[in-house]
């Protein structure tokens, strides 16, 4: 009996590893098949020209489906540590979608006001009411001469992104 | 294998190799109902009822969808709305359908608690129960963005960045559900499997296992009197059929069902035929721009309260942000009605009436989740976002202070 008893666990344990290791690379392939497609990573550097842009009034791109907002700062708002300097310009890029909830926030005289669950966000695109629980994401950008490149990393990009987590 | 012989009529010639003689007895002519049970009990037949409608009328309509960003609003708008014949009618009636069901799986929902029929060995009743809620919810949702509009994009948007409030894998896992940085093309077709294939079927597997459930310890009463199944069903198999408490399922006590069936059926066509915008948030008549939010977003009706609940904390405390407390309670609010069966340390089944402190608390509940659900449309400022604080606050503290009341009125009982 013992013998037999053996034989079957050990028949057992074999389908159960061969089991166990298909199972587990099923999932693996169901978890990417979920994943971005190649052609949808691949999309998408979005240039946008800002020697054109009226400061204190921001403009809205489209890049990766998603609204950016480029300010440029006028001379009365308040300087931050994610101002893209170029020239004597200060601007500031954001992704605009409110980082509670993903709503674009518009804006109003000098704020971006969320109006699904009442965020705000100054012109430095700092959360300043409601439930957002961060600035308005950087995305990433470099420069070149009066352009930006959207979906590249630039070394004005890495340092106010280093800035932004200090 | 069974003894087969020649049959001589149809039904014997299944009962020979499906044993159905027994399985409608064990179904329904055998299956015996408390006669001390009212109204209220019939929504389990109304909500089965109200699925087939929405199942059919979900066939013909997934006929003319072309589940693409490009197409799926047209083909919604023009083609099922204008070209089809009674297309019109279909779409009203599955939307008004999808909003129905929420309001009777609430009702149902509610009864349950008011009456205890969660407690003592019925607790997997309840627990399916909760399991066919939480997919009738993700059906819901994945149905409304079909349209593709801009209440579907929008809603689709802040339930995908829910989950960007998971600590470590948020972000990764937001762009794993889209498949996409966006809501795009890929969640659109993805969801629409969920909502057309496998939401559909998981929700007619636990409607089985819901069925299957109440096989076991029976179904509550008004009462809640504990019945003796089998001797009562004794009586009234020997014909004694006035002292049973007991009746067959089919076809003494569906006649009831079947007479509040059929007001539910003229309310339901009355809002179909009359009232089906309240089903379709006009804002959803534009298409779809992801350049572009709607000033004021909010779900259907029956998420109000939860999102309510959600959006409830919209300050910091102790250091926490506003958003993960929110988001934190906003789970609690999901689970927190699943835990019932063990939150309840009251051991005897009684209905709230007789149980006061527990009385009380089922009212505030009701008040509480009126409240959250009034103002969840609200735009969330001033004096709103404060009603709203205090609702969701009240809403938790409710599940916490409920194993202390209801230990309170065991004890007053002497039980
Ligand atoms: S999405 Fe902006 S405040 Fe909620």
């Amino acid at each position: 009996m013992s013998n037999n008893t053996n034989r079957r666990d050990f028949l057992g344990f074999t389908f159960a590893a061969v089991a166990a290791v298909g199972g587990a690379a099923s999932l693996v392939g169901m978890k990417q098949a979920w994943d971005p497609l190649p052609s949808v990573l691949a999309g998408g550097f979005t240039n946008v020209e800002l020697s054109g842009l009226k400061a204190g009034e921001p403009t809205t791109v489209m890049w990766r489906g998603k609204p950016i907002f480029v300010l440029k700062k006028s001379a009365e708002m308040e300087k931050s540590e994610r101002d893209l300097i170029i020239g004597n310009d200060r601007f500031i890029v954001a992704i605009g979608l409110c980082t509670h909830l993903g709503c674009i926030p518009a804006w109003k005289k000098s704020t971006w006001k969320c109006a699904c669950h009442g965020g705000e966000f100054d012109s430095s695109g700092k959360q300043t009411f409601g439930p957002p629980p961060r600035p308005l994401d950087l995305p990433p950008f470099s420069v070149k001469g009066t352009q930006i490149v959207l979906g590249e990393e630039g070394p004005e990009y890495k340092k106010i992104a280093a800035a932004m987590m200090a | 294998m069974a003894k087969i012989e020649k049959a001589n009529s149809l039904g014997e010639w299944f009962d020979q190799r499906l044993n159905t003689t027994t399985f409608t007895k064990v179904m329904m002519t055998e299956y015996w109902i408390p006669k001390d049970i009212n109204f209220l009990w019939a929504m389990g037949v109304l909500l089965a009822v109200t699925f087939k409608i929405l199942v059919i009328t979900g066939i013909f309509l997934m006929m003319y969808y072309k589940p693409d960003v490009n197409l799926a609003f047209d083909s919604v708008n023009y083609t099922i709305m204008q070209e089809v014949a009674y297309g019109w009618l279909f779409r009203h009636m599955h939307g008004v359908a999808a909003s129905v069901i929420f309001l009777i799986i609430y009702i149902h929902m509610l009864t349950g608690i008011y009456y205890g029929s969660y407690k003592k060995g019925r607790e997997m009743i309840w627990i399916s129960g909760m399991l066919l809620f939480m997919t009738f919810s993700a059906a819901g949702f994945s149905g409304y963005m079909l349209p593709w509009g801009q209440m579907s994009y929008w809603a689709a948007m802040v339930i995908t960045n829910l989950f960007g409030g998971i600590p470590l894998i948020g972000d990764a896992l937001v762009v794993w559900i889209r498949g996409d940085f966006n809501v795009a093309d890929a969640t659109l077709t993805r969801f629409f499997m969920l909502h057309v294939f496998l939401l559909p079927i998981s929700i007619m597997a636990i409607i089985g296992l819901h069925f299957y459930t109440l096989r076991i310890p029976h179904v509550n009463n008004q009462t809640s009197e504990d019945i003796d199944y089998d001797a009562e069903a004794e009586k009234y198999l020997a014909g004694n059929k006035k002292e049973s408490k007991v009746i067959p399922f089919w076809p003494v006590f569906i006649s009831k069902d079947f007479a509040v069936l059929g007001i539910f059926l003229i309310f339901y066509f009355y809002l179909v035929f009359f009232h089906y915008n309240f089903a379709m948030d006009p804002v959803n008549f534009d298409p779809a721009d992801n350049m572009v939010t709607p000033a004021h977003i909010y779900p259907e009706w029956y998420f109000l309260w939860s999102y309510e609940v959600l959006r409830g904390f919209f300050f910091d405390i102790a250091g926490f942000k506003a958003f993960d407390i929110g988001l934190a309670a906003f789970g609690f609010a999901n689970v927190a009605f699943l835990l019932l069966p063990f939150l309840d340390r009251d051991p005897d089944i009684l209905p709230a009436h007789k149980r006061p402190m527990f009385f009380a608390w089922f009212w505030v509940l009701m008040v509480d989740l009126i409240v959250l659900t009034v103002y969840g449309k609200l735009p969330p400022t001033g004096a709103n976002a404060w009603v709203g604080f205090f609702a969701a606050v009240v809403f938790i503290l409710l599940f916490v202070a409920l194993p202390i009341l209801t230990k309170i009125d065991a004890k007053k009982r002497g039980a």
